[in-house]
């Protein structure tokens, strides 16, 4: 159903007010199931054995011992998973992401899997599997990848458009920009021209991986599981295992976090084919060292940046290089890199190119706002230079240069109404850039975009017989939109938040609804909500025609009732949607509204972060003291679940900032696989994050509505790398700036002032 | 006549070809011309592909029309987290 998806300047009743999520009795009660949470009568305890190696040949596997042992029901392998993918290398990636084939390409690397009646038993299973592995040269580190003399992970890749005899680790290269930027430098009084490296992390989410396959021999197959989009992971078990799509019912657990982890399949295909070896449900849950090392963390990078600008302050070119690594199969992270690298600036000539690399590390994934928190710390640090070298405050220079409608973005497209300029006026006005710093103390603010995007979106609209509703969409809940959708429903009837309930529909419930990434979940199905609503709304109207005995066009639907218009109906009191809703049996049975939207038109949004950092110059310990976010929320439907949004992104910002890291031994296994050593920020570590929100209309949503769930993670990495630098008067390359890596800039720093001083005295 | 923008794998597709011209009323139209005259566009818009007219980034709306005299941008499917 095609509906105008415009911004209408609607006024409000509900939209914007702070109601009690309608899930979180459930969460602070233990009541709620997660992943792990499911049980079914027989059911197995599913374990994966893994690779030891970063790189090795799997000569062969012997599970005749794990299968004679009591109480083992399924060993599988490779060999039970065959290539149904048609010639789709995408696909086939997947499938050998979840189980090994001829060769293991990283630490961590799915080999076998074993159901069996009982954890203890499952675990002497995996130990009684014989694997013979070949070990093979390795590589983890991106520069390292892209030499001519690297090991190659896969054999196959050619570089996209390259020289196709020659095997290598760079899947892609994607070149963005427009104007000369040769002619621009050649203009420019400036030059910043500096490199930067990130490690890689994880998105961190407290809950693992987690699922209860059931497939029989029938071909027929349900599915619980914690993710982002089951509708996305239905059609790719789907599509492994042979299966038809309406057979396997996939139902979305409660997510504990998933960040763009949770967009992929990683071992539920395994759970399922055990389950049909088996002919029992498999409950399958990674520990969390496995979810470290084969799940899909973020891409470490590569990234040199050069800006120059005029003695006035407008820079007139900007150039990037960004190399990504891929884990052991192709992905895009690169180009993403390179799109967003300089989204937030108005510039007439710029070039970036990105480049997509091969490592033996586990596959890489989303993680919020993919690829653009690299790219801006990198550019927001050599913005903050250039505007030094210029003699301007760095907030100004940046509202000098920022992008504005009708600005020619740097990866394409002209911008519509955007927020980078007004985030930036609000931190210049805001009372934590005017706070006194003390003794080792420094500040340092960075801008960030992140695209948004909508697609294909459903929902339900169903209203009891007591005038109750009952609002089932698609998309996962993975930040309170069941509270802004509520909203959202309840605002179009005109009933009370309270009379709504919104439920996340399994794949039988409604048709395909994508996964729950690119800042969707509000603004598509906010979409699909309004335009259900204002189906059920047409459908109310008809039934109070008809219990009136007039023409339908004389109703009309004002604060949740029907209104007959005109004089000659002026004797008929209105009916509220309760009293349509108890009449329903005899005026046509249930009411109900319903919509397919495919959501596009989603506007971009950007942000602008400060932060204030103590460091001990002993221990090269970084403290964040007070952090500000500023972003465009196009409207706040919930503003609580917004502002959590905002804190959430600067928190997981924060610890990909100062600690977190992935660290791979001269072996290429990974040596810190659990929260002990890798170390994500809790309370004690942080300041209370303080939110503004702005709301910048997106012109094609009819509530004006943008994704908020993704921005607030581009700019942290780069803010607080600027309040570092200005704390310890050392410029920060390296993310995460841990004790030690802080302590040997600042010794590097001091060593190269005394070389210099011995310079200038001889 | 359309003047589609090019960027990434398809720019790099074409050899570095900034724009290329076309006469196209709808997205789908557009695709499917594009794949036609440019055997090398094929590869990358199934790849994944989007579609920007005057600004307006749209993925999945392939009826959507496109104005005479547009502004036309072709950009890669982008995922998010």
């Amino acid at each position: 159903m095609t509906s105008d998806t415009s911004y209408t300047d609607q006024e409000f009743s509900l939209i914007g007010t702070r109601p009690i999520r309608p899930d979180g009795v459930d969460k602070v009660t233990g009541r709620a199931r997660y992943g792990a949470d499911a049980s079914a009568p027989g059911q197995l305890v599913g374990l994966i054995l893994r690779s030891p190696h970063a790189h090795a040949k799997i000569k062969s596997i012997d599970t005749a011992k794990a299968e004679k042992l009591a109480g083992v029901k399924a060993v599988l392998t490779a060999a039970d998973l065959p290539d149904l993918t048609n010639g789709n290398r995408a696909s086939y990636d997947v499938l050998e992401n979840c189980m090994a084939r001829d060769r293991a390409l990283y630490d961590g690397h799915a080999v076998a899997a074993v159901a069996a009646i009982d954890e203890v038993t499952a675990r002497k299973a995996l130990k009684l599997i014989k694997v013979s592995y070949k070990k093979l040269p390795h590589v983890t580190d991106v520069d390292e990848a892209m030499k001519d003399n690297a090991p190659i992970v896969q054999p196959h890749v050619r570089t996209a458009g390259g020289d196709p005899d020659k095997q290598t680790n760079i899947a892609q290269v994607s070149t963005f920009g427009h104007g000369d930027v040769e002619a621009g430098f050649a203009k420019a009084d400036y030059i910043v021209e500096e490199s930067f490296k990130t490690e890689q992390t994880h998105q961190g989410y407290i809950e693992p991986h987690a699922c209860l396959a059931t497939l029989g021999p029938d071909g027929q197959g349900e599915l619980w599981v914690t993710t982002q989009g089951h509708y996305t992971f239905r059609n790719v078990c789907a599509e492994l295992l042979g299966l038809e799509v309406a057979k396997l019912k996939v139902t979305s657990s409660e997510i504990g976090g998933g960040f763009g982890g949770k967009t992929h399949v990683w071992m539920e295909p395994v759970a399922l084919a055990l389950s049909r070896k088996a002919n029992r449900p498999v409950k399958l849950v990674m520990s969390r060292e496995e979810v470290f090392r084969a799940s899909g963390p973020t891409s470490s990078t590569s990234v040199d940046v050069k800006l120059g600008a005029t003695r006035d302050g407008r820079i007139v070119a900007a150039t990037a290089t960004l190399r990504y690594q891929d884990g052991a199969f192709p992905g895009i992270w690169g180009m993403l890199g390179a799109m967003t690298s300089f989204a937030c600036y108005d510039l007439e000539n710029v070039k970036s190119v990105g480049y997509d690399v091969l490592v033996n590390r586990p596959k890489v994934a989303a993680y919020r706002a993919p690829s653009a928190p690299m790219a801006a710390f990198g550019v927001e640090s050599c913005v903050d230079l250039l505007a030094a070298k210029v003699g301007m405050d760095p907030v100004d220079f940046r509202l000098l240069n920022a992008a504005k409608e009708g600005t020619k973005a740097s990866y394409g497209p002209p911008y519509g109404p955007i927020g980078i300029g007004p985030t930036l006026e609000t931190v210049k006005k805001h009372p934590h850039m005017r706070a006194r710093l003390g003794k080792n103390q420094g500040r340092g603010m960075a801008c960030g975009f992140w695209f948004n995007f909508g697609g294909q979106t459903c929902c339900d609209l169903n209203i009891g017989v007591d005038g109750t509703v009952n609002l089932t969409v698609g998309t996962v809940d993975v930040g309170g939109s069941r509270a802004s959708l509520s909203l959202i429903a309840a605002e179009e009837l005109g009933i009370p938040y309270e009379s709504v309930k919104c439920t996340i529909g399994d794949t039988a419930s409604l048709g395909h609804n994508d996964t729950t990434e690119g800042s969707r979940g509000t603004f598509s199905s906010g979409m699909a909500t309004i335009f259900a609503a204002r189906n059920a709304i047409e459908e109310l109207k008809a039934r109070a025609a008809q219990t009136w005995e007039i023409n339908a066009k004389h109703v009309e639907w004002e604060n949740g009732q029907a209104i007959a218009k005109g004089i000659e109906h002026s004797n008929l009191g209105p009916l509220t949607l309760e009293e349509l809703a108890r009449k329903s049996p005899t005026t046509g049975g249930p009411i109900a509204g319903h919509n397919e939207v495919v959501a596009d038109g989603a506007g971009v949004s950007f942000a602008s972060h400060i932060c204030d950092v103590e460091v001990d110059p002993e221990t090269g310990s970084t403290k964040v003291l007070r952090y500000t976010v500023v972003q465009d929320a196009g409207k706040a439907i919930h503003p609580d679940y917004v502002e959590g949004q905002f804190q959430g992104g600067a928190v997981q910002g924060i610890g990909w900032a100062l600690n977190e890291e992935y660290i791979y031994g001269k072996d290429g296994r990974l040596q810190n696989p659990g929260f002990l050593d890798y170390r994500i920020p809790v309370c004690s570590d942080l300041p209370f994050i303080d939110t503004e929100i702005l709301e910048i209309p997106n012109p094609n949503h009819p509530y004006g509505i943008r994704g908020v769930g993704e921005t607030s993670i581009v700019p942290p990495l780069a803010a607080i790398a600027n309040a570092v630098s200005n704390a310890v008067g050392v410029r920060m390359r390296h993310i995460p700036m841990s004790p030690p890596r802080v302590l040997k800039a600042i010794k590097e720093a001091q060593m190269e002032e005394e070389a210099q001083q011995q310079v200038s005295a001889g | 006549m359309l003047e589609v923008q090019l960027s990434g794998a398809f720019r790099d597709a074409l050899d570095g070809a900034a724009s290329v011209q076309i006469e196209a009323a709808t997205i789908r139209e557009l695709l499917r011309k594009l794949k036609e005259r440019y055997p090398r566009l094929h590869d990358p818009i199934e790849a994944g592909v989007a579609v920007s007219i005057n600004g307006n980034i749209f993925r999945d709306n392939w009826g959507e029309p496109i104005p005479p005299g547009a502004e036309v941008f072709l950009l890669p499917r982008i995922p998010g987290g």
